[in-house]
């Protein structure tokens, strides 16, 4: 019988829920990492009991996490304890250092600051994690400040992929509210030459060749809030989505704007409709219907918790091209909820009917397992859900 | 042997729960940059968590004391005090208390 491991990163430690593919009983696990932000755990479709965890701390930068197990224990690759000196690994799993070599990085070293001067490029932490579809070893990682690493060991070693940064808009990118963070990665199924990613706030990244060369994919994106609202890059784009048999059509979340691409994202249109605010940070897609999007508003930019204290996830069935957002209510709370949903704390599983997660700054971590018709709690009383996925097993 | 006390979220990464750190430092004379290297040799896993990875910079929330003193913004080739090297006092490395 098949289950479901959902995978989710506090400000506080990390959590596994675990249930049946009735999805209506959990068990919990955790806190791992106790006491350290874990921003974000994800498996390996190539072998799911591979995880990887990004484990931060302000204290004390930045620490990569593999379990072999599912979760059940964890390790610290390339690093660790030993009790012989001369033989200890290099302990380098931690380490992320910008490229900037003129082959790759083109000696970039600053981008924009909020005064408007340049500023170096300093590695903060590791926001997001993707694993490859094939091959368990290979994971690539999106840090703050800005940039993409790949490490085919497992993690052991880290290699940044230089030529997005060295694209030659590197110096107009700019930190957002949360820090200048590549947030979104996404591989397409299709075509393992094709990546894309997103950059708060920078915008939306296409490479067609394995993540050598790179170039803004943002055309259509209208920002209101940057000097010149069209510009090629700038935008506070906050997520990405994209269905594994049309990964030519992509959705956005952007800061403000609900977006869909057609075209690999040459070009965007905006999609928000009917929604009560196109403020938002998550976004995603149904797993078996592609044209199924959902989203949850939020009021605004200065007030990040749902319109009227209502927690709604909104679901389109036409890819949000038919006006036709329908507000899910079902057992989420419809008076005095004030708590935000941050961009990778939603996700959706692939069993039928298409489980969907996602988790607030206040805790909890909500599942339907019918497409969002209704939803109930996992967990209520976690510390602030930074990031939530799940797998899908046998 | 030198004694080192770690910050409680160190002692659990570098698994060396509740206790102190010993280590032995190579060298006539004890530095931080010494006892460091020793300590990141000794548990690399620590490695980027007290220094900087590329500068070896002290990390902003961490400070170094010794023998009621703190020693933070002494050079990190400067001789530490004798009862440090002699392993009567430890070395701490202490977070600051800061955050939610």
């Amino acid at each position: 019988m098949s289950h479901v491991r959902v995978l989710v990163g506090t400000r506080k430690g990390a959590f596994i829920l675990t249930a049946d593919a009735k999805r209506s009983r959990w068990d919990v696990s955790g806190p791992h990492f106790a006491g350290w932000e874990i921003y974000h755990v994800k498996g390996s479709p190539a072998d799911p009991n591979r995880l990887y965890a990004s484990q931060t701390s302000g204290w004390f930068g930045q620490v990569m996490q593999r379990s072999s197990d599912g979760g059940k224990t964890w390790e610290t690759p390339g690093g660790g304890v030993t009790m012989e000196p001369g033989q200890m690994p290099k302990g380098e799993s931690n380490k992320f250092v910008y490229d900037v070599s003129p082959p790759t990085g083109k000696p970039l070293t600053t981008h924009q600051w909020y005064d408007g001067t340049q500023h170096p490029w300093e590695f903060k932490r590791v926001w997001h994690l993707e694993p490859s579809l094939t091959d368990p070893d290979t994971v690539y990682a999106g840090v703050e400040d800005a940039g993409l690493f790949r490490s085919s060991d497992g993690g052991t070693t880290w290699q940044e992929l230089a030529g997005l940064r060295g694209h030659g808009t590197g110096p107009q990118w700019q930190p957002g509210a949360g820090g200048m963070c590549l947030h979104t990665i996404l591989l397409d199924p299709s075509n393992p030459k094709r990546i894309y990613v997103a950059i708060s706030a920078a915008g939306a990244f296409r490479s067609d060749d394995g993540g050598t060369t790179w170039r803004p994919i943002n055309r259509g994106l209208h920002s209101q809030y940057i000097p010149e609202a069209t510009a090629e890059v700038g935008h506070c784009v906050h997520r990405l989505a994209l269905h594994p048999s049309r990964p030519n059509v992509l959705f956005m979340q952007k800061h403000w704007d609900v977006m869909r691409s057609d075209d690999g994202g040459d070009s965007w249109r905006e999609v928000s409709g009917n929604l009560p605010s196109d403020f938002g940070f998550v976004i995603d897609v149904h797993a078996h219907e592609p044209e199924t999007v959902y989203v949850v508003p939020i009021k605004s930019d200065a007030e990040h918790y749902p319109p009227e204290g209502k927690l709604r996830v909104y679901r389109s069935r036409s890819g949000g091209l038919g006006n036709d957002w329908e507000a899910l209510t079902k057992g989420l709370p419809q008076r005095d909820c004030y708590v935000n949903v941050l961009r990778d704390a939603m996700c959706v599983d692939t069993l039928e009917p298409c489980g969907v997660y996602f988790g607030t700054t206040g805790g909890q971590v909500y599942a339907s397992a019918d497409a969002g018709d209704s939803w109930a709690p996992i967990v209520r009383d976690l510390p602030a859900v930074l990031s939530v996925e799940v797998q899908s097993l046998p | 042997m030198i004694r080192v006390v770690l910050p409680a979220h160190l002692q659990t990464l570098a698994r060396v729960p509740g206790g102190e750190v010993t280590l032995d430092v190579p060298g006539e004379v004890l530095t931080r940059a010494a006892l460091l290297d020793a300590l990141e040799a000794s548990y690399p896993i620590l490695r980027g968590t007290i220094r900087d990875h590329v500068t070896a910079q002290r990390r902003p929330f961490l400070r170094f004391f010794a023998c009621a003193r703190d020693l933070t913004h002494e050079p990190a080739d400067a001789p530490l005090p004798d009862a440090v090297a002699s392993g009567e006092e430890p070395f701490l490395v202490v977070g600051a208390i800061a955050g939610g």
